[in-house]
């Protein structure tokens, strides 16, 4: 598996560490939305814990800590390893105002 | 036909021609009381288990390979039971006592070896936090020792004690821990099973469930038609996430690739097993003489059952360093196996949502020393609709309620485990 960096260009993926899936987002209540307790941990349960764990291409959050230093977001497919974009992620972690539940 | 010195010797006699097949190979009924999805070391021993403890004899275990082509058939073969956690102690000591007396149990030479198992430790904080664990393990009944140095040279001379990272300081041991033949586990449950009923369809693939007006699942649409059951339990490791998505779960599970070697076969030099935990690195020797060895997971989401180059680099680094004559033999294969990762690194056996399904799941890189154990508490829980005392912990909701076992400490983060 090479990961093409948009800065470095092709590298092995050794250079690479790996976060995971791109599309769990985090949950960002404001304090008085009135969300039910409830809703509030089904909302942060379900992104912690759970995972689609897609068979096929998956966004994914790699670093080139080997390299530039910068996260990145692939599309990759988990089945045969093929790389379809790797792209730069600014701003990721960065926890931006949601609506409520979203 | 039992397996006997007098079956083999009669057969010895007759030029191996009488041999008959060990399991029949059955078309689907059009109804089973119980179907067991997935024809690996779980699923056959749940089978085994609800025909031979729990009196469940029409049931049906759907393959969609041969049986065993998962990673029943890929995995390093050790067996332990040297876990801290509550939930972890007593299920895989459970298992432990299960692997003592199976080849009886089933009439099937499982190659059971307790040749012993060795964590190496190097510094004291590791030496306290392993004395620890020892403890934990023998206030629960389960054998345990923590070695010096100088004891573990006796047994293993060839390591290498003086590496200015991780000097060897001793190690914990567990003398019932060892290996076992991963295939012949997989053909003494199928064998064991199919002779009290149980039928083995393989190259049946599951294409989704069948479901009454309130969302019970009442059978499984399969490759070779549709077949109706009391109750569907799932032991697809691996595959788990693809599987629970036709029944529309979403699950605490990521799918992972990790790696394992063999070399070519030399003359017996390593009597048991040796992990160096602090190099990524553990190694067995097989009963034929090839070195049996391993390490990390890849760390990316995968269900491709082969690894990259930076992992084969970075285990035999690790191989390297603790054993530098492992340099001097060739490596004969490589291949992968794809993870159940759980974002607590701990199993789950538990019912689901959905009435009439049951999960058997998440079993990380853990699953092989688990087999009978698991088998018998799914069996459990398949047949009485209550979890089993000692599996009683690996429930599906703990992520909810925060009552994580997570032995590594790694938190949410499943290529960590």
């Amino acid at each position: 598996m090479r990961i093409a960096c948009p800065f470095c260009g092709e590298r092995e993926n050794g250079e690479f560490t790996y976060l995971g899936d791109a599309s769990p987002k985090r949950p960002n209540f404001a304090v008085d939305s009135g969300e039910s307790p409830e809703r509030v941990e089904d909302a942060f349960y379900d992104y912690v814990y759970l995972r689609d764990n897609v068979a096929g291409f998956m966004r994914e959050y790699w670093y080139h800590g080997g390299g530039c230093r910068s996260w990145l977001i692939a599309e990759r497919n988990t089945v045969t390893h093929e790389f379809r974009s790797v792209t730069a992620a600014p701003g990721v972690g960065a926890s931006k105002p949601v609506q409520a539940g979203e | 036909m039992k397996y006997s010195i007098f079956s083999l010797a009669k057969a010895a006699l007759s030029g191996h021609q009488g041999w008959t097949r060990a399991w029949r190979d059955p078309a689907p009924k059009s109804h089973y009381d119980v179907i067991i999805i997935g024809g690996g070391g779980h699923g056959l021993a749940t089978a085994y288990f609800l025909a031979n403890e729990y009196g469940i004899r029409n049931v049906a275990v759907l393959e969609k390979g041969w049986i065993g082509s998962g990673n029943a058939g890929r995995n390093t073969t050790i067996i332990r039971s040297n876990y801290g956690l509550p939930g972890n102690t007593g299920f895989y000591e459970l298992s432990m006592k299960l692997w003592e007396r199976m080849e009886q149990d089933l009439n099937y030479n499982a190659m059971v070896s307790q040749r012993g198992i060795i964590n190496l430790y190097h510094s004291d904080a590791q030496r306290d936090a392993f004395a620890r664990r020892g403890n934990t393990m023998r206030i629960n009944g389960i054998d345990a020792e923590l070695l010096d140095a100088v004891q573990i040279r006796k047994e293993l001379p060839f390591l290498n004690y003086d590496s200015p990272r991780f000097p060897i300081m001793g190690g914990l041991l567990q003398r019932r821990g060892g290996t076992a033949r991963h295939d012949a586990v997989v053909w003494g449950y199928a064998r064991a099973a199919d002779q009290r009923g149980v039928d083995i369809i393989q190259n049946c693939e599951v294409t989704g469930f069948v479901r009454d007006q309130n969302g019970k699942v009442t059978g499984v649409e399969t490759s070779r038609g549709k077949i109706s059951a009391g109750k569907v339990g799932m032991a697809v490791a691996g595959s788990t996430s693809k599987v629970a998505a036709m029944a529309g779960m979403k699950l605490p599970i990521e799918s992972h690739v990790l790696q394992a070697f063999v070399t070519e076969a030399i003359k017996p030099l390593i009597p048991g097993v040796v992990t160096f935990g602090a190099g990524h690195f553990y190694i067995s020797q097989s009963d034929k003489g090839g070195l049996v060895f391993g390490g990390d997971l890849d760390g990316y989401n995968s269900y491709a059952q082969r690894g990259n180059m930076p992992v084969v680099e970075d285990v035999c680094e690790g191989g390297m360093a603790v054993m530098p004559m492992i340099g001097r033999v060739r490596m004969l294969r490589q291949w992968g196996g794809i993870m159940d990762m759980s974002m607590d690194g701990t199993p789950i056996i538990d019912k689901t949502p959905v009435d009439g399904l049951y999960l058997n799941a998440g079993w990380c890189y853990g699953g092989f020393k688990a087999t009978p154990a698991s088998g018998l508490v799914f069996a459990h829980l398949l047949a009485r609709d209550e979890p089993h005392p000692e599996a009683a912990r690996f429930r599906l909701d703990r992520f909810r309620r925060g009552a994580m076992i997570d032995e590594k400490g790694q938190g949410a983060q499943p290529n960590l485990h």
